[in-house]
């Protein structure tokens, strides 16, 4: 047919398929549904949390649950006031801020200004590997290494305490800050250290003052998922910090945070439809909702970051 | 009288100083990681080496003699979570990459809200997919505390890693391929089949071993859906089972010293899986992986 076709003032050629291809559309649908496997998680999480912390607050008052300074949902009579488990969650995310926000950042700088390009290639994937530990062996690095450490040094902590699971989460927390600041810093242009420099700044000022500016919404991204994720770790807690929800300023005290709370409940045999079950999806569903927000916060400033630069 | 300016190249006193100062807390900052990594390494070995012995890899736990207690359920577990999360997650997550990347528009509300989605989920804590498999699975469907829920729950918390490096190998492959094989008519299908996902498989590959070297060192989601049972015999698909960091939790959990070194060993083990997986990601990427 295409042959009879070239005589000059024929109809050119049709360049689209005749008819509609089904088999594409078919692919393009089971694609989609992939797609729509990571949507059905969300919407499974939101569903799985909320019916049944619905029916606890049914049965507690969500007062109590935010005011309320004891937590022994397991005691006769019960009480569930959640305010020691967020002191809990509160206290050794800041110990794991102390150690994995500024040595986050200075390895970052250390990786994007300092470090020559082997040494960078070779380094960063070796804090990799850091980050790839899992999290049940830094629990046990925290319980039988760091804490007899500490009470080595005279400070007097207890074999659970605040203060060992934060600093471990810290370090394991290191790798998350400087990895996403360094490749903010990476994306500041090459001109505007140029300029400093030919200016006649010091590297230490075009560090300081040039490039961490400039890289300032990834590095608060990178603070914030860290946050995040220290609000969310689940097996350093469980380990090292020990089983008691108390409201105490102390870290060299036990406490319990809102995921180890959720790990001892949930990993026994409690009875479904107990109220002691659906505390378990009530301390969640905060949980979720307190990492949602900084999640989001965090999207945002790396988006925005890569706005400007990219 | 006006001042004298600095003579160019000379920097003002204590610059050198600061600059120095400054570099050493650099270096300080680089360094902590690495020795908390090393200091790890060698406790676990020094706590471990003991009991790593045949025993440990054909005996199933025992509670009341760590001299006899062995990992063989719990190793058997890991690798059995493996082969499955290899199968779930693949599929999907590279399907997901392949909608983002070649179909779907980046200017639809849809599309725009699935990204964002799939961005809050690889940051959910870990626990909480626990309690999705806990209410859904164990509790819901009905299924119990079964290796398969075990494998779905870990499936759905590496999902996000496996489509974030699976899209990014995909867009690394240069759109004048992609326009190279539409120019000779080839379907939009066959275009991805043939062109965009071979060019981009290393990439692929590299980031799911990562993403399976993640989840088998996950440890709290799996308490959730149950792997914490005394079990004796080697798992199946739809029986209770355990799996290594559950049993290494198990360990640490008890009071008696020697069950710690016992954790010890378990971790050793642990790791070595874990960098075995590491090292060849990485070898596969240095292998495979071409410059555009």
């Amino acid at each position: 047919m295409a042959a009879q076709d070239t005589t000059a003032g024929a109809q050119p050629i049709r360049l689209r398929a005749e008819g509609r291809r089904w088999g594409e559309d078919v692919v393009k649908g089971l694609l989609a549904l992939c797609a729509l496997v990571s949507v059905a998680t969300t919407i499974g999480i939101i569903i799985a949390l909320l019916e049944p912390s619905i029916e606890f607050f049914r049965e507690v008052s969500i007062v109590d649950f935010f005011s309320g300074e004891r937590w022994a949902p397991l005691f006769e009579p019960a009480s569930f006031g959640v305010r020691p488990l967020l002191a809990g969650t509160f206290a050794v995310t800041f110990w794991a801020c102390v150690v994995a926000l500024p040595l986050g950042l200075g390895a970052a700088v250390y990786l994007s200004e300092y470090a020559r390009p082997h040494v960078r290639n070779t380094l960063k994937p070796a804090l990799e590997v850091l980050a790839g530990i899992p999290t049940v062996v830094f629990g046990f690095f925290a319980l039988t290494f760091f804490t007899p450490l500490l009470q080595d040094f005279g400070i007097g902590v207890g074999i659970f305490n605040v203060l060992s699971a934060g600093l471990v989460m810290g370090v394991m927390l290191i790798p998350t800050v400087a990895s996403i600041s360094e490749d903010a810093m990476a994306a500041v242009p090459r001109e505007l250290r140029d300029g400093a420099f030919g200016l006649g700044a010091s590297k230490l000022q075009v560090a300081t003052r040039i490039v961490i500016p400039a890289a300032v919404s990834g590095i608060v991204a990178s603070y914030v998922l860290a946050i995040s994720r220290a609000v969310g770790e689940t097996m350093i807690v469980l380990i090292a910090a020990g089983g008691i929800a108390q409201l105490t300023a102390d870290p060299r005290e036990p406490a319990q945070t809102m995921t180890a709370f959720i790990g001892a409940t949930g990993l026994g045999d409690v009875p479904t439809g107990s109220l002691e079950y659906k505390t378990i999806f009530a301390v969640g569903l905060s949980l979720f909702v307190i990492t949602f927000f900084m999640n989001i916060i965090s999207i945002r400033l790396v988006r925005k970051y890569r706005e400007i630069y990219e | 009288m006006s001042a004298i300016p600095a003579p160019l190249g000379q920097r003002p006193r204590g610059d050198k100083v600061r600059g120095t100062i400054f570099y050493v807390l650099l270096l300080i900052s680089v360094a902590v990681g690495f020795i908390v990594l090393f200091t790890l390494i060698v406790d676990v070995v020094q706590k471990g080496i003991g009991y790593i012995d045949p025993l440990f890899f054909t005996e199933p736990n025992n509670p009341t003699n760590p001299q006899e207690a062995g990992a063989k359920p719990a190793i058997l577990g890991t690798i059995y979570l493996m082969v499955l999360l290899l199968m779930f997650v693949v599929p999907i997550g590279v399907g997901t990459a392949i909608y983002l990347e070649e179909y779907a528009d980046r200017e639809r509300w849809y599309n725009r809200l699935l990204e964002l989605n799939i961005q809050n989920l690889a940051a959910v804590p870990s626990i909480v997919y626990g309690i999705l498999g806990l209410a859904f699975l164990v509790r819901g469907l009905g299924l119990g505390r079964v290796l398969l829920a075990g494998a779905l729950i870990l499936t759905l918390l590496v999902l996000p890693t496996v489509i974030v490096a699976s899209r990014e190998a995909i867009r690394s492959v240069p759109d004048s391929i992609r326009q190279g094989a539409y120019a000779l008519g080839a379907t939009q299908w066959q275009v991805v089949r043939r062109q965009v996902l071979p060019a981009a498989i290393p990439g692929i590959a590299t980031g799911s071993i990562l993403a399976l070297a993640r989840a088998i060192g996950e440890t709290a989601p799996l308490l959730l859906v149950g792997a914490l049972t005394y079990v004796t015999v080697d798992p199946s698909l739809l029986g209770s089972f355990t799996a290594l960091p559950v049993q290494i939790y198990q360990w640490i959990a008890r009071p008696q010293e020697e069950f710690r070194y016992l954790a010890a060993a378990g971790i050793m083990v642990l790791l070595a899986i874990l960098l075995t997986m590491n090292a060849f990601a990485i070898w596969l990427r240095n292998r495979y992986q071409r410059r555009w």
